[in-house]
């Protein structure tokens, strides 16, 4: 039985790799959005009201190209949507913690720490404190988007745009679901995933987001059928 | 004005993340639908790598002969092989730069 402390430094340390795109995507965030003419102060906001790096840059970029409110705010909730599909899949972990408990944990909750932890919680079920891997992945991801907004704010897009660092996002991705190749229904279920995004991605409100993985598990869902 | 549309953006957001951790209990979800779940890294990723490597900043398909496809295919190798996340972003970052930086 592993202790509090040492589950979250463990998830600490699995997700650290990726602190090589969160970091200058936040730089790059934080820049874009003072760039585009808002106060420091509201694009700062942003990284700990909403803490979703994606949304954040869509929704400053709508509004300064003039669209509603609306639309900026129904954007940021559909790219978010993602969270729902990550929060069922973390449930069956989290169950036993107490409801306040999962109220805090919930804020934590991003795509890596989603990756990290879900992937070490599916090899140690039997652990106790389980959750403090979660809280080290969510917490050092809060920390390092935090600064790196910040500095991009502060400092503006101080990393050279030649290096192409935004190519570091899909590669923090393709590291992740990298091992499943291995299995021939989950790289169906990628191309599928990843083919729809390309067919709606003119869709409004960044709904490719969402329509894209619900397709390709529905077709998850065809498949584990056929497997039994 | 746009501080409350970040603040209700930002309630939304909290929701995405809270609603199926602390509102839905797990037993409500059955044996088929928790086969499912599994494969939701492999049906939410890709729809962030695809465009991300194959349509560019204009929003038009690029190339196959970009630089990004080569950078993705080493990744893939590297990561497939080594099981290691610092390997795969840096193996791709490298071979991306080689070929902006050495070769165009």
């Amino acid at each position: 039985m592993l202790s509090k402390k040492k589950l979250f430094t463990k998830g600490m340390l699995d997700v650290a790799p990726h602190m090589l795109s969160v970091i200058p995507f936040g730089i790059i965030c934080g820049a874009i959005g003072v760039e585009l003419g808002f106060d420091p102060y509201l694009v700062y906001g942003m990284s700990i009201i909403i803490f979703g790096g994606a949304s954040q840059i869509v929704f400053l970029q709508l509004l300064s190209g003039g669209a509603s409110s609306l639309v900026a705010v129904t954007s940021v909730g559909v790219i978010n949507s993602r969270h729902l599909l990550y929060g069922a899949v973390l449930s069956e972990y989290l169950e036993k913690l107490s409801f306040i408990k999962k109220l805090l944990i919930s804020y934590l909750i991003v795509d890596q720490g989603f990756a990290e932890s879900n992937k070490f919680f599916k090899k140690n079920k039997s652990e106790q404190y389980l959750h403090y891997h979660l809280i080290g992945t969510g917490a050092t991801l809060w920390i390092c988007w935090q600064i790196s907004t910040l500095s991009g704010i502060v400092l503006g897009s101080f990393v050279p745009d030649e290096l192409g660092l935004k190519f570091a996002i899909p590669l923090t991705f393709i590291a992740i679901i990298v091992q499943d190749l291995k299995r021939i229904d989950h790289v169906i279920v990628m191309l599928v995933s990843g083919i729809s995004a390309l067919v709606f991605l003119n869709a409004p409100f960044k709904l490719y987001i969402i329509i894209s993985p619900i397709i390709a598990l529905l077709i998850a869902g065809l498949i584990s059928r056929f497997k039994r | 004005m746009t501080w409350l549309s970040i603040i209700i953006a930002g309630i939304l957001t909290y929701f995405t993340r809270m609603t199926m951790i602390a509102l839905v209990d797990r037993d409500m979800l059955g044996e088929k639908i928790k086969a499912v779940l599994a494969y939701v890294p492999s049906a939410v990723f890709p729809a962030i790598i695809f465009p991300a490597i194959f349509i560019n900043d204009y929003g038009a398909y690029i190339e196959m002969s970009d630089p990004k496809i080569f950078g993705a295919i080493v990744a893939i190798i590297v990561g497939y092989f080594s099981k290691n996340v610092i390997a795969t972003i840096f193996s791709g970052l490298i071979s991306y730069w080689f070929i902006i930086f050495l070769l165009v």
